[in-house]
Formats: structure tokens, C-alpha cells, sequence
């Protein structure tokens, strides 16, 4: 073997390493080194209502908080619990509907409606998944494939919830900066929530259940049980996306079971990174808003996220966020083999 | 004696949907979910060598057939071979690619009443007082003929065998010389084919739409659900099952409740029976 072989070598920074303990507060830089990414990115989402200019972006903004609440809810339920939601259509609604009957027959203001829509919706869907919690495998994925697609058409074919044409008369919320405002902050109380939560010891036993479900079970916890937990945070995210999604739209109808819902978040995860919560909030930011532009495409604008997603998880399975924290943390170089 | 006709021609209709996407789970344990749009690719294919460029109908089917076994050898070959073993990555990959088939197709016209392939051949006869069009009869008998062609297939030649030796054990099939890429690969073609050779027995009895495309994914995933993953014998007597059950409510609840059927199927299934009919062997595997 010659000796021109070289590979590259990936070393944390030093200050990476430095701010790992409490020496953290020993100065500004290291303080800046953990803190400067965090702030970013939260004033960042905070100021984007603000800085986009007319209304229609504005929307904009708020669909994409929609859209990143159920993507960190699959990435919670992919990389952490080992559970495939093929169906964030299926959360969203749930949600959407009950927010849309309480407010429509019983006359609840949006303050009570959204809460409601969010508990309520969560405790129906992770009811009606429990069958396949027990079960490995891909029996997850084709439930939640098909519960969007079969109550849609129940919906249509029944007549029932108002039927094809959808639940009218929603209230609007307040003003447009309460809608706004409202989904953003909620976007980042779950992010920073789950990055938390996965951290704790309930989020422990949440990865130990993906990687080894036997080891769990010896241990003597009930796999189901801690399931059907996850299961209920990741759906109350989706049913609370889209209980805030009828009110913004002021209604409520079978689109609210379309496609888009589902394919859109599973594409953010991949892009942005799957496991680390963060990722899929980016990948919003960069999907969401290519999606607006490309609306005259149709449903031709489904084929491209679905391709770019296969492009991604065949070629780049990381995503840009776990790329992204490499360069931050370490440093690279080539050595001779 | 209609429940009992149409429910076996039903039947039989639900198992050729599903013998593709079992066969595929069985011998490489990849999820194709995928399946439903190649079903309906087949059709749209198969219109546009009939229509647009005037091919006789054998032919046009036979072309189709080719095209939808390399579509499907493609897919294996460039992307679930990339990702095999990562059951999350299988999945979304699969299902991304069956989206982009559908959505593409919806995309490019293909929507609307216009597009319908001809009966094989017209005209009906009467079985005890029920009347049945040919090709109703003529897709049962080609259902039958494929079930026993596979049986055939995979119990008396060497690929057939290999297939089922990677079926049941493929690290022990790896150490007597079965290439095991290649063999997924073969079960990829055969389980597209399938899927496209049900679309063009189907597909003459209505409209070719691309919904059918997400119904047809979620009875064949129903039937091999409830017959146990990756059991042929369990797929075709639970197609037996959800076809009657299904014929059932037509006949005494409505049209509407089709769906439900199937829905209803995977979740008692789940509950009562994990592991579906015929699935013994796997059912320590998979219930947690």
C-alpha cells in the first residue's frame, strides 16, 4: 500500500470541549459559543412576522408554523420513539374539525376551542392508534396512511360534518398579529419543550424503545404505555396546528385531510435533519415558502417534495442541520493513513 | 347466490391487488408502498399505447408489463437498496416514489372520466340467475392462473426456490449462494408486474383514476394485514374474507362503507390477531 492514502479526520473544537462543563461561564466567547445559535434562531422566528413585507407573507409565516409543528411532532415520533406517522393530515384534522364544531354549534370563542381541540383531539387520536402501538414494525405507518384517506371519504360519502362542502362561518382570531404570534410561540415552546423532554428520564425510555424494546420490557416498563404517550404529545402538536389552521381559514373541510399535510412535514424532517428536533423547523422555513411560490404547479409541487425527499434520504440522509452542527463543533482535516 | 358470485369475484379481485405487495414483503421485508401507484402506471400506460399510438391491445399489455418490471427493478436497484434495513427510511422512500408515480400522473392530465381500457371481451352469461360479464370471469380465471403459476414458480424452478429460501431465512439462503440483492430485485419486478397485471385486469371495469392508486395500496395492505405479512396462503384467504365482508355491506349497509371494511379488517386484526391468519412463525417477532 502506498502512503499517499489520506482520510479526513473530524476533531471537536477546542471550544467546543471547553463549553461542555461549567467552564462555560468562564467568558463572553464560550458564553456566545453555546448561547449566539439559540438566540438566532429564537429572535429570529420572533422578529419574522415583523420584517415580511404585506400580508400574503405574513400568512406565510403562520403556515409554516403550522407545518413545523407537525414536522418536529414526526421527527419526535421517528428518532426518538422509532414510530413512522405517514399521517400528519390525520392529526391536523382531528383537530381541525373539533375546533371547527365547537366553534361553529356550540359558539366557543377561539381561546376555549383551540385548548379543547388540542386535548380532545390528541386523546382520539392516540385512542384510535392504539391497536397498532403493541405491534413493531411498519403496522404505525399504515395506519396512520390510511386514517386520513378512509375519513375523508367517509366524511364525503356520509354527508356527515358538513360533508364536501366543509364547515363555514369560523371565527377569525382577534387580529392577524395574534395569529401570528400565537403560532410562533407555540412552535418554539415545543421546540425547546421536546428538546427537554427527550433529554429527561421519560425521554430515556422513549429512545430506549426505538433502539431495544426487550430491554425496556425487562426492565419492566410497559412499551404501550409509553407509546401511547408519545403518540398523544406528537398528535396534541398536530391537533393543535390544525385547530389554529381552521381558525385561520375560517373553515373547515376535506382539505384538511389532504396529502399535502402529510408528505410536507416527513419532507422538512428529512431535509433539516431527522433527531434533532430543530432540523424540521428549518426545513420548513426552506419548504414552506418554495411551496407558496410554486402554487400554479399544482400537484405537481407533491411530486417535487416527494422527489427531493428521496433524493435527500438516498444521498444525504443527515440533512442540513446535523451537517450544520459538525462544522460548528468540529473541525476537519486530512490525514495520512 | 349474487352475494355468493360477486363476493367470490371480489374476492379474487382483492387477492391479485394483493399478491404483489405480499410478495414483496415476504421474500425482502421491504414495505412497497409504492404498489398502488404502479397499479394504476400500468393502466395509464397501457391507455397510452392503445390510444395514442395505436398498438394492438396484446401487445400493448405485454409492453406495459416490461415497463413496470423495470420501473420496479429501477426502483430497488437505485433507491430501497440505498436504504434497506432502515425501516423508517424504507418506508418514506417508498412512499415518496409511489406519491411522486400518482401526483405526477394526476399532474399531466391523466384526471377525469376520458380514460377507460376496453373489456377483453364483451357480452355476459348467466350463472344461476346471476348475470356476469366476461371479464369479470375472464379476471377470475387469470386470478386463479396466476396463483397456481406462482405456486409453480416458486416451488419447482431454482429462482422460485431461492426466492422462498431468502423468504424464510436470508442469511442462511446468503451462505448457500443466493445473491440476495439480486434475488430482492427479482422479487421487486415480480411484485411490479403483479401489481401492473392487476391494474390491466382491473382497471377495464371502471374508470382509470389516480384515488385507485391509494385504495388499491390500502386493500392490498388490509388483506395482508389481516392474512399475516409476508403469507401468500394468508393473503388469499383473507382477500376471501374482506371480499365477502365487503360484498356484505354493499349489499345490506351501502356503498359508502367499502373502506370501513378494510379499516375495520387491519384494526381487529391488530387487535385479536397481531400476527394475521397465517402468521405463527413471526408473531413472537413482532409483537413487542
Amino acid at each position: 500500500m502506498s502512503s499517499t492514502h489520506r482520510r479526513k479526520e473530524r476533531i471537536d473544537r477546542g471550544i467546543k470541549v471547553r463549553t461542555d462543563g461549567l467552564y462555560a461561564l468562564m467568558s463572553w466567547r464560550e458564553l456566545s459559543y453555546l448561547t449566539v445559535p439559540r438566540l438566532v434562531l429564537i429572535l429570529g422566528i420572533l422578529a419574522l412576522p415583523i420584517v415580511m413585507p404585506g400580508m400574503y407573507w405574513q400568512k406565510v409565516i403562520t403556515i409554516v408554523c403550522i407545518y413545523a409543528m407537525l414536522a418536529i411532532g414526526f421527527d419526535f415520533l421517528a428518532h426518538y420513539v422509532g414510530l413512522v406517522s405517514l399521517g400528519g393530515a390525520f392529526f391536523i384534522g382531528t383537530g381541525g374539525y373539533i375546533a371547527a364544531i365547537l366553534n361553529s354549534s356550540y359558539g366557543l370563542p377561539p381561546l376555549l376551542t383551540i385548548p379543547i381541540a388540542t386535548i380532545l383531539g390528541a386523546a382520539i387520536c392516540t385512542l384510535l392508534l392504539l391497536p397498532c402501538l403493541p405491534l413493531r414494525g411498519v403496522y404505525f405507518a399504515i395506519v396512520t396512511l390510511m386514517y386520513p384517506l378512509v375519513l375523508a371519504r367517509i366524511i364525503e360519502a356520509l354527508d356527515v360534518l358538513g360533508g364536501t362542502d366543509g364547515i363555514m362561518g369560523v371565527d377569525s382570531f382577534a387580529s392577524s398579529w395574534v395569529e401570528q404570534y400565537l403560532a410562533v410561540t407555540m412552535v418554539l415552546i415545543f421546540l425547546f419543550g421536546l428538546r427537554r423532554l427527550v433529554n429527561t428520564d421519560i425521554g430515556l425510555v422513549f429512545r430506549a424503545v426505538k433502539d431495544n424494546d426487550q430491554a425496556v420490557r425487562a426492565s419492566g416498563m410497559n412499551i404501550s404505555y409509553y407509546k401511547a404517550v408519545a403518540v398523544f404529545i406528537a398528535s396534541a402538536m398536530g391537533c393543535l396546528a390544525g385547530a389554529c389552521l381552521v381558525h385561520i381559514y375560517m373553515w373547515a373541510g376535506i382539505s384538511l385531510f389532504a396529502l399535502d399535510f402529510s408528505i410536507i412535514p416527513i419532507a422538512a424532517t428529512v431535509i433539516g435533519g431527522g433527531g434533532t428536533i430543530v432540523g424540521p423547523v428549518l426545513g420548513c422555513l426552506i419548504l414552506v415558502p418554495i411551496s407558496e411560490l410554486l402554487r400554479e404547479f399544482g400537484t405537481l409541487r407533491i411530486v417535487f417534495y416527494s422527489l427531493i425527499l428521496v433524493g435527500f434520504i438516498v444521498f444525504r440522509s443527515e440533512g442540513i442541520m446535523v451537517f450544520g452542527e459538525r462544522k460548528y463543533h468540529q473541525f476537519q482535516r486530512w490525514v495520512r493513513v | 347466490m349474487d352475494i355468493i358470485i360477486y363476493g367470490i369475484i371480489n374476492s379474487v379481485a382483492l387477492a391479485i391487488m394483493a399478491l404483489g405487495f405480499a410478495l414483496v414483503y415476504g421474500i425482502s421485508r421491504v414495505p412497497n408502498f409504492a404498489h398502488g401507484s404502479i397499479y394504476v402506471l400500468a393502466g395509464f400506460i397501457t391507455w397510452s399505447f392503445l390510444r395514442t399510438l395505436g398498438f394492438p391491445y396484446f401487445w400493448s399489455v405485454i409492453i406495459t408489463m416490461l415497463i413496470v418490471g423495470v420501473i420496479g427493478a429501477l426502483l430497488y436497484r437505485f433507491i430501497l437498496i440505498r436504504v434497506r434495513g432502515m425501516a423508517i427510511s424504507e418506508i418514506i422512500a417508498s412512499y415518496a416514489v409511489g406519491l411522486a408515480i400518482l401526483e405526477g400522473l394526476r399532474w399531466g392530465g391523466f384526471r377525469g372520466m376520458s380514460y377507460t381500457l376496453p373489456v377483453f371481451a364483451e357480452g355476459s352469461v348467466i350463472i344461476g340467475g346471476v348475470p356476469v360479464d366476461f371479464q369479470r370471469i375472464i379476471m377470475v380465471f387469470a386470478g386463479v392462473g396466476i396463483f397456481i403459476g406462482l405456486y409453480i414458480f416458486t416451488h419447482y424452478t431454482r429462482i422460485g426456490l431461492a426466492l422462498r429460501g431468502m423468504a424464510q431465512d436470508e442469511r442462511a439462503a446468503l451462505m448457500l449462494g443466493i445473491d440476495s440483492d439480486l434475488m430482492a430485485v427479482v422479487s421487486m419486478i415480480l411484485g411490479a408486474m403483479l401489481a401492473g397485471l392487476a391494474g390491466i385486469l382491473l382497471l377495464p371495469l371502471g374508470n382509470i383514476v389516480v384515488e385507485a392508486g391509494y385504495n388499491v395500496l390500502i386493500l392490498a395492505i388490509a388483506v395482508c394485514i389481516v392474512g399475516g405479512l409476508g403469507s401468500w396462503a394468508g393473503a388469499v384467504l383473507a382477500a376471501f374474507l374482506i371480499g365477502f365482508a365487503q360484498i356484505l355491506t354493499v349489499v345490506y349497509l351501502g356503498s359508502h362503507y367499502q373502506m370501513v371494511v378494510a379499516l375495520l379488517a387491519i384494526i381487529l386484526t391488530l387487535i385479536l390477531k397481531p400476527s394475521g391468519l397465517f402468521g405463527m412463525q413471526k408473531q413472537l417477532e413482532e409483537r413487542v
